[in-house]
């Protein structure tokens, strides 16, 4: 009897539990290279590669601390001639026999990321709305040869096409500059925001902008203050996908890219440690590389679900 | 306010005629209600002279302006939405100042605030101002949607069906509102509707419209009186005019019609009348009572105040008042 009560929509008790236990195992799955690589990142050098691994041991900073310095070597005598270290970092990099010959160029690399990422992505979102708006609204002549075009540009890797870029960002001065990465992560990224705003955009009643226009508002106008608040959800999406492609590319930055606007993603596997691999600054600068698009996706995910029940209250 | 010229407009969205051939002029500081069913061309209208529309051919002119390429923020018309469309993402009280915020108007903060609560007592949704537009209900939406468009002063209102989804009540006390708005500032209303009480009621002139085509303009004594067709003699009246055949008219007065329209306040029981019939139903309309009457040759219905104390199924005389028959030809139009 209890069981008819139910509403067959809803699903069983049963079923809801094996649903989330495999959610559970999944994302314990998912966590543990994360989790993995943030313990390394409070690892000693030594520590991070002792066999059996250890899962509880005692924190250090050492990672970080190698992660924004470059250190040179010492005697024990020169490095008993200097004064006490002014700093804490300072004692831990010479108890470790070295003093600090300078900051990495780890910074710099990050500012690089921050800055070519959040760039393409406002440009992605920005051209891939109005194009979006464009396709939605207006007669356009062969609208869905062209639409079929812009979709067809991702049917290849990216890197196919990288010989040919190469050599026209070379011609055009285009190589190793941040802007040059921005038009280049805008480019693979705009067929995927038009594509989805215009999905997006086509949701959107025409009365709107139409009221909008009456009242005293040009198209762009109306554009601005009353399609785009409502295209919010389908903004968030599109720029959550495009900030994770434009943030994590590894293969252009590293063919592009060597001093001025090279990237963090080809920056850190090159932290080299001394006779071996750095695995502790590697991991600290991946957990500060994975915290920006970690934010910008908890940020955006608050207008995700707004949007989702919004649009429920409209029907 | 302004006047507004449509000259020769014609609308076709594919193979559909939308309109043909419109020629309409209403006057400055006139209510003109355009009439007629579903698919008649009647938002059409509305949209191309607001400019969301552009005409196929066909001149559209505001004070003899023509403003056929006129973008529709320039045009300054009030619109009111039959689907409302208030922005979804502001309260009320943004809904109805956005109007008054934009670059072509730029009225200061206290000017916009006293307009809107001004707007507001009148349709009576002062309590909802701070509401966001998606927690109304229909009515109130519908409220909001006419108080965007009354907030401002613009050269003609256009109203797209704005009280049909309100209660009777309102509906009844928000249309003598509407009137009394429009006399007041000498307002240019182009109000579309296929509810006849709404018609009669407001406007100044009607125009009926049939599939695209403007059948007929008149006041609406005129329309009512003096139909053109059968198709408008039965958009107006309530209950709905009677058409016979010609033939079963006992000494009509025109031998070459088809049919004949008699309105219901035009038959009367009548102990001396020339017609035979039988009562089928009989319904009390408070001072009226709807009889609706049968026999083998005629069957229609007739409005009678008198106190009548037949029921369904007895027998009675009817007499028409001959003078008041109007005549159609076989194409159902008007014979003079």
């Amino acid at each position: 009897m209890l069981d008819s009560a139910r509403s067959p929509a809803e699903s069983s008790g049963f079923s809801r539990k094996i649903a989330a236990t495999i959610i559970i195992v999944y994302t314990v799955v998912t966590l543990i290279p994360i989790t993995w690589i943030i313990l390394t990142g409070f690892k000693s050098v030594d520590g991070a590669i002792t066999y059996p691994p250890e899962v509880f041991f005692k924190p250090s900073l050492e990672g970080y601390v190698n992660l924004f310095t470059t250190r040179s070597r010492q005697s024990q005598e020169y490095l008993d001639s200097l004064p006490p270290p002014d700093t804490w970092y300072e004692e831990l990099v010479r108890s470790r026999e070295m003093v600090i010959a300078g900051p990495s160029k780890f910074f710099g690399r990050y500012t690089n990321s921050l800055i070519i990422g959040f760039g393409a992505t406002f440009l992605s979102v920005f051209l891939g709305a109005l194009a979006a708006y464009a396709f939605s609204r207006f007669k356009i002549p062969l609208k869905d040869d062209l639409m079929f075009f812009i979709l067809s540009t991702r049917m290849f890797p990216p890197i196919a096409v990288a010989v040919p870029i190469f050599i026209m960002y070379r011609k055009i001065g285009l190589g190793d500059t941040h802007l040059g990465m921005i038009i280049l992560y805008t480019v693979v990224n705009l067929s995927l925001a038009v594509w989805l705003l215009k999905g997006f955009m086509d949701e959107i009643p025409r009365e709107y902008e139409e009221a909008a226009m009456i009242d005293g508002y040009t198209r762009m106008g109306a554009f601005f203050k009353i399609v785009l608040p409502q295209a919010t959800t389908g903004i968030a999406a599109t720029a959550i996908f495009c900030m994770i492609f434009a943030w994590n590319e590894y293969a252009f930055a590293v063919l592009l890219t060597q001093f001025n606007a090279q990237t963090a993603p080809p920056f850190i596997p090159t932290i080299l440690g001394e006779g071996g691999i750095d695995w502790p600054a590697i991991a600290a600068g991946t957990t500060l590389f994975l915290i920006p698009v970690m934010i910008f996706t908890v940020v955006l995910r608050k207008h995700l679900l707004r949007g989702i029940t919004f649009g429920a209250v409209r029907k | 306010m302004a006047s507004v010229h449509l000259e020769n407009i014609n609308k076709s969205f594919g193979s559909i005629n939308a309109l043909s051939n419109l020629n309409l002029e209403i006057k400055d500081g006139e209510f003109f209600v355009l009439l007629g069913p579903t698919g008649a061309g009647k938002t059409t209208t509305l949209r191309i002279v607001s400019g969301l529309e552009m005409p196929d051919s066909g001149n559209i002119f505001f004070n003899e302006e023509l403003v056929n390429n006129v973008q529709p923020a320039f045009r300054n018309t009030s619109y009111v939405f039959q689907q409302y469309s208030l922005y979804p993402h502001y309260s009320v009280y943004d809904n109805l100042a956005f109007p008054l915020r934009s670059p072509l108007r730029k009225s200061d903060k206290k000017t916009i605030d006293d307009r809107v609560h001004e707007i507001a007592k009148l349709l009576k949704i002062e309590n909802k101002l701070n509401n966001k537009a998606t927690q109304l209900s229909g009515g109130e939406m519908q409220r909001v949607s006419l108080g965007r468009a009354l907030v401002r002063d613009p050269n003609i209102y256009l109203m797209d069906e704005p009280l049909s989804s309100l209660d009777a009540k309102l509906r009844e006390e928000l249309r003598v509102e509407l009137k009394k708005i429009q006399t007041d500032l000498y307002a240019t209303i182009l109000y579309v509707t296929h509810d006849q009480i709404e018609a009669t009621t407001m406007a100044d002139r009607i125009g009926v419209l049939k599939e695209g085509l403007l059948t007929q303009v008149g006041t609406p004594q005129e329309i009512y009186e003096e139909p053109n067709s059968i198709y408008v003699a039965n958009r107006l009246g309530s209950p709905k005019i009677n058409i016979l055949d010609n033939k079963q008219i006992h000494n009509s007065q025109n031998s070459s019609a088809s049919y004949v329209g008699i309105r219901p306040e035009d038959i009367k029981i009548d102990q001396n009348g020339s017609y035979n019939v039988k009562i089928e139903t009989t319904e009390l309309l408070g001072a009226e009572t709807l009889v609706s009457f049968k026999s083998d040759t005629v069957n229609g219905i007739l409005l009678t105040q008198e106190n009548i104390n037949v029921g369904e199924g007895d027998n009675i005389k009817i007499g028409i008042n001959e003078t008041k028959i109007l005549y159609f030809d076989n194409n159902e139009q008007r014979m003079r």
